[in-house]
């Protein structure tokens, strides 16, 4: 059985209006893939291309319109609760609770998990420890910490709840280069630690090279490929990701301030 | 341990981190809750000295009865807000701070989301309410000698089932408008207290508003609390204002999971679980 199968996954978000007709945004447009068992695959595309979306299917917090996605054989529909049990998400804000203290946040976030008082007293300074979270600042309010930081009790917070699918999404947006290789570190040492399959979304494209088997390219809510580095590399005839990607899609990361979302007007 | 015990467990260890989450918010804005409180007091009286008032302009009525009366409607109303603030909480501070995704995709079942929210919000909300009374009754020289205090105390616990049901059916109001749906549950709790004589007696209401305070829990509330506090019935003299509580609580209850549930199909399929702020 696959990690995640999804197949003809789609989602369209319409402009709500007083108007029966009005135009509807595609995000996902008959998206299908497989991702194996402890493997990683990176999904790159530019802003608006369905990447949030897509993770937001898999983490249950958005209704398909058709197809269907699959978490270790539990639909992310009729099967919610037990795809829930499975996965956890690291977003590109590291969203918390700002008066709380790292500690604080992992703790109410590892019960919604099932995670009783004296496991989370054990678990969270180890795991914080792990993702060199300084233990001066366990107390400290999180508004306090660094984005960098913040973005690290993310990751802890995560892996807390020892997830089998762990959901990326822009991990080490807008962080400092330094911030972002300690991230980026810590998602290998996941890998070669735990059994834990990873979808990575992201910008970055030495990242998506780096840290995953296959590189997926979405444009439009269609996934356009989904090969190894070097079979993508091979297809195009290109020296670097950034050469695929633009061969691929026709247009650079730089053009995505011009670019909008795929509308469809509606009769 | 069976599947479903440890279901169970992990439901019941889900609602304790609920419960921990608010006691965390509450200690890390104390100074915020200290100003609130004092205001509260300050609101209160503003309308607890209207007996007085009324009395100083050559009005005719029993004062201290009559400012009793009013500082029951207004610590109700006082507790209604923070039953109902909590609740909607539940999703526009969270959409706030961007954990509400993090929140709605733990497998903790919505109802035990829900009632822990709930059972936070009426353990905070008692201890508030009932330090609210004493401290707007030391202004003034109430006749308190035969209240039951018991009495009316069970009386608010029993009640504030009802009122969670229709709080869980006014949190849901953020979750399909996230920029006025939090408004909508401060229009609930006014649209619920204006018919229940909060500060009057229901007869003196038109004939449809008297239908409507019939079927709303805050009416048997306030009238079993001052029946409590001014005559001093105990709680079996108030089986005629506790039985209808429970039955609007085994109504109310259900009907909230229902309606929240249907507000999170439709914002997730709408997309509007995002993070606001």
């Amino acid at each position: 059985m696959s990690a995640v199968e999804v197949h003809n996954l789609r989602k369209e978000f319409r402009r709500r209006s007083f108007r029966r007709s009005g135009k509807s945004t595609c995000a996902l447009d008959g998206v299908s893939f497989e991702i194996e068992r402890g493997e990683c695959i990176s999904i790159l595309g530019r802003n608006g291309s369905g990447k949030s979306t897509l993770v937001r299917v898999l983490s249950t917090l958005i209704l398909p319109d058709g197809g269907e996605a699959r978490i270790f054989g539990h639909d992310v529909v009729a099967g919610a609760g037990d795809v829930r049990r499975l996965v956890n998400r690291v977003s590109v804000e590291a969203s918390f609770f700002k008066k709380m203290s790292a500690v604080e946040n992992l703790s109410y976030a590892a019960r919604f998990y099932g995670l009783g008082i004296g496991e989370t007293r054990r678990r969270i300074p180890q795991i914080l420890e792990r993702v060199g979270f300084p233990s001066s600042r366990r107390d400290s309010r999180m508004e306090t910490l660094s984005r960098g930081t913040q973005q690290k009790v993310a990751l802890a917070r995560a892996l807390l709840t020892s997830p089998v699918l762990l959901l990326l999404d822009e991990p080490t947006t807008g962080l400092d280069p330094r911030s972002k290789l300690e991230v980026q570190e810590f998602i290998e040492q996941i890998r070669e630690a735990h059994d834990t399959t990873i979808l990575l979304c992201t910008h970055d494209m030495r990242e998506a090279e780096v840290l995953s088997e296959r590189i997926g390219i979405l444009e439009h809510g269609r996934l356009l490929h989904l090969a190894p580095a070097d079979e993508l590399l091979e297809l195009f005839r290109a020296d670097t990701i950034e050469e695929v990607f633009l061969a691929s899609t026709g247009r650079s990361f730089e053009d995505e301030d011009e670019e909008q979302p795929l509308e469809v007007t509606k009769k | 341990m069976t599947r479903a015990t440890l279901a169970l467990r992990h439901e019941a260890i889900g609602l304790l981190g609920v419960v921990e989450r608010n006691a965390y918010l509450v200690k890390r804005y104390a100074i915020w809750e200290v100003t609130w409180f004092v205001w509260t007091v300050a609101n209160t009286l503003t309308i607890v000295f209207i007996a007085k008032g009324i009395e100083a302009s050559g009005g005719q009525l029993d004062v201290k009865r009559e400012t009793t009366v009013l500082l029951i409607g207004a610590v109700i109303w006082s507790y209604l807000g923070i039953l109902f603030e909590i609740l909607t909480q539940t999703v526009g501070w969270e959409r706030w701070e961007g954990t509400i995704e993090y929140t709605f995709m733990a497998p903790l079942s919505r109802a035990v989301h829900l009632l822990g929210m709930g059972a936070f919000a009426v353990i905070y909300g008692l201890l508030r309410t009932v330090l609210l009374f004493f401290v707007v009754a030391s202004f003034f020289t109430l006749d308190l000698g035969q209240a039951d205090f018991w009495a009316a105390f069970v009386v608010l616990v029993i009640a504030s089932v009802s009122f969670l049901g229709v709080g869980v059916m006014t949190a849901v109001f953020p979750l399909i408008s996230p920029e006025k749906g939090t408004q909508l549950g401060f229009i609930a709790q006014g649209m619920l207290l204006v018919v229940s004589g909060v500060y009057y007696s229901t007869s003196i209401l038109p004939g449809w508003m008297q239908v409507i305070a019939k079927i709303s829990p805050a009416t048997y509330a306030l009238e079993g609390i001052r029946k409590a506090i001014l005559d001093g019935a105990g709680v079996t003299d108030l089986w005629s204002d506790i039985w209808p509580l429970l039955v609007i609580g085994t109504v109310a209850i259900p009907l909230g999971f229902v309606v929240f549930h249907r507000g999170e199909v439709y914002a997730k399929r709408n997309g509007l679980l995002k993070r606001s702020g």
